[in-house]
């Protein structure tokens, strides 16, 4: 067996070793700690990736080599390790590129804190995305819920400690309800482990047994997730969320921390209720109905904000939508058209909130309405603004446009639903056009030649330039040479 | 009618523990004291574990570890629950630690256990 099949595991270990140790180091020690973490992981996961490619088959991880039912087991096929890949680097640009805010946002003696909050993110998402226990899913979800909350929680003004408890209350609803759904599944199957479980639900849908409890367990699960990732209607947190968190939170926990969620529901509906039952229980369609509603009031929202903030904080809710939306479809297209998203959202959506950071210290003020001429002053930062903006929009050469065009590629597999997915796609356009073009013009609107004395220099941004060049890279590079990106999408979901 | 009775009477834990988490739910979402939020919280896990323990109980058996050197698991009853529910009642103590901590910093800022009342300070505070 490979060496490569333990990366999983030691990354798990190694996260919550390093969350441990950064807690009596300084904080440019944590830090450095948490960068050279992600990369780990990063290449790690690759080496895994590349492991999973040559053998073309899922590996189940026996922890400890104790067979089912007695031990706790790890899968992966391509999916996660290139999921998690993504997540990692995401999360370290994330705290690259945030760097100044942190230093400034968070009081002194604090920072050290920050960094074990996000190794423990690191580590519940791995785990979320690798483990085949979901009784261990559920314990991870809380932990990723109690460690989201800290980054967010360790900006000390009163807005955030107020957004803090409505997200954690909104969480522990979602999780409460997942923990029922998957108490019921266990009381109808004896099982926990997700192979097992599959196999007992198979048989059960087919004898018709218990269809009234597997339909609760099924919604329970699936609702509780939506909750926790921030479907519509419960997106109500995410605009104080992720509009008053210090960026590079803001950042991990709209771009990685739902969507550690949301593909955990996913494995769910592949391994634990198998599609078959899933898209017969008419949940499906639910998702679709409310992503869709989703997408348009997230956007309308967000069109209404005046704080800038909360505008892209609101634009996430209707990315949500589109996951969901994806989901709702169908098993194969729309699930790899949401899979797409997952990755654009996660790598769009963080550059917005470190670049309206660095251009809202040189506009004085988050409001929109300040920010005139503001591109001038700062032109990196306007420059990644705009460019993760147009990948929002769908704009092509962007890999907004490649999700965009994946959704609609995707309706067409049920003929029923090409007419409402194509007129929320085209409305979703519209409005994001309209919100994103809005701040991008005040941006660039022409200032006096004075103003532009205090312009900020390429060099004197350091990382956070680093950061924000990297994002645009990935995102064009990947938006140009989708081809590649979506085959081994859909390979991994032909492993999940 | 007797017969669904006695169906209700068998599965009596269940159906307790299925009120016990709505009421804990309604009260986490709608209740607007922060201190009463978290005993909802606190009301709906313990009845998701009340209606896991019930799972794993079988009449006429023995506790889980082995009794007069006797092997026969038909004999006990099943752990799995019990462990289950020992690591649910962890991730429900630390949850509700840092909910308190939370309540505690608000209390402390904001003077009120409201949450309403919360929300009209901190906008009066910061203008939005």
């Amino acid at each position: 067996m490979a060496f490569s099949v333990n990366v999983p595991l030691f990354a798990i270990v190694l996260c919550l070793v390093c969350s441990v140790v950064s807690s009596v180091l300084s904080g440019r020690a944590a830090r450095r700690l948490s960068l050279a973490l992600c990369a780990v992981v990063a290449v790690g996961m690759g080496m895994l990736l590349a492991y999973g490619m040559r053998t073309g088959v899922g590996t189940t991880y026996l922890m400890g080599h104790y067979p089912h039912p007695w031990g706790n087991e790890l899968y992966f096929g391509v999916l996660e390790p290139l999921l998690l890949c993504a997540f990692s680097v995401v999360m370290g640009l994330c705290l690259l590129g945030g760097r100044k805010h942190l230093i400034e946002d968070l009081e002194d003696g604090k920072h050290r804190m920050y960094y074990v909050m996000s190794d423990l993110v690191l580590s519940a998402l791995i785990a979320l995305a690798t483990t085949n226990d979901i009784f261990t899913g559920y314990v991870f979800i809380e932990i990723c819920t109690i460690s989201s909350c800290g980054l967010l929680m360790i900006r000390q003004i009163g807005r955030t400690t107020l957004a803090s408890i409505r997200y954690m209350i909104f969480s522990l609803i979602g999780s409460g309800l997942f923990l029922l759904g998957v108490i019921l599944l266990y009381a109808i199957t004896g099982h926990l482990l997700m192979p097992n479980l599959k196999e007992a639900i198979g048989k059960l849908y087919a004898s018709g047994q218990y269809r009234i409890v597997l339909l609760s367990a099924i919604s329970l699960i699936t609702v509780g997730l939506a909750i926790k990732s921030g479907l519509f209607p419960f997106h109500f947190w995410m605009p104080d969320t992720y509009g008053y968190a210090t960026p590079a939170s803001g950042g991990i926990l709209s771009g990685l921390v739902s969507k550690g969620y949301i593909f955990f529901l996913l494995r769910v509906i592949f391994r634990v209720f198998g599609t078959d039952v899933f898209y017969r229980s008419g949940v499906s369609n639910i998702l679709y109905v409310f992503g869709a509603i989703g997408i348009v009031v997230g956007s309308i929202s967000a069109l209404r904000e005046k704080d800038v903030f909360r505008m892209i904080a609101y634009s996430s809710a209707a990315q949500i939508g589109y996951v969901y939306m994806g989901i709702g479809i169908s098993p194969r297209l729309g699930v790899l058209a949401a899979l797409f998203h997952i990755l654009t959202h996660a790598i769009t959506k963080p550059p917005l909130f470190l670049s309206a950071a660095q251009l809202s210290d040189t506009a004085n003020g988050r409001l929109r309405a300040n920010w005139r001429g503001a591109g001038h002053r700062n032109r990196i930062a306007a420059l990644t603004f705009s460019i993760c903006a147009f990948s929002m929009i769908g704009i092509p050469l962007t890999m907004g446009f490649v999700s965009k065009y994946r959704f609609a590629a995707a309706a067409f597999e049920r003929t029923a639903l090409i007419v409402p997915t194509l007129i929320v796609l085209a409305l979703s356009t519209i409005l994001n056009g309209w919100y994103f073009m809005r701040v991008i013009i005040a941006l660039y609107l022409p200032v006096n030649r004075d103003d532009g004395a205090q312009r900020s220099a390429l060099r004197k941004q350091g990382v956070y330039a680093i950061s924000a060049i990297v994002f645009v890279l990935m995102n064009i590079v990947c938006g140009v040479a989708a081809e590649p990106l979506v085959l081994l999408l859909e390979r991994g979901l032909g492993l999940l | 009618m007797r017969e669904l009775l006695l169906r209700l009477w068998d599965s009596r834990i269940a159906v307790a523990a299925v009120i016990l988490f709505a009421v804990g739910f309604v009260t986490l979402l709608l209740h607007r004291n922060l201190l009463k939020k978290i005993i909802g919280l606190n009301i709906m896990d313990t009845a998701a574990y009340l209606l896991l323990t019930s799972l794993g109980y079988i009449e006429n058996r023995l506790s889980p570890i082995i009794q007069n050197g006797d092997t026969d698991p038909t004999r006990y009853v099943n752990p799995l629950p019990a462990g289950l529910v020992l690591t649910g009642i962890v991730v429900s103590v630390s949850v509700t630690a840092v909910m308190l901590a939370l309540t505690v910093r608000l209390y402390q800022r904001y003077h009120s256990l409201n949450l309403d009342e919360i929300y009209a300070s901190a906008q009066k505070e910061h203008g939005v």
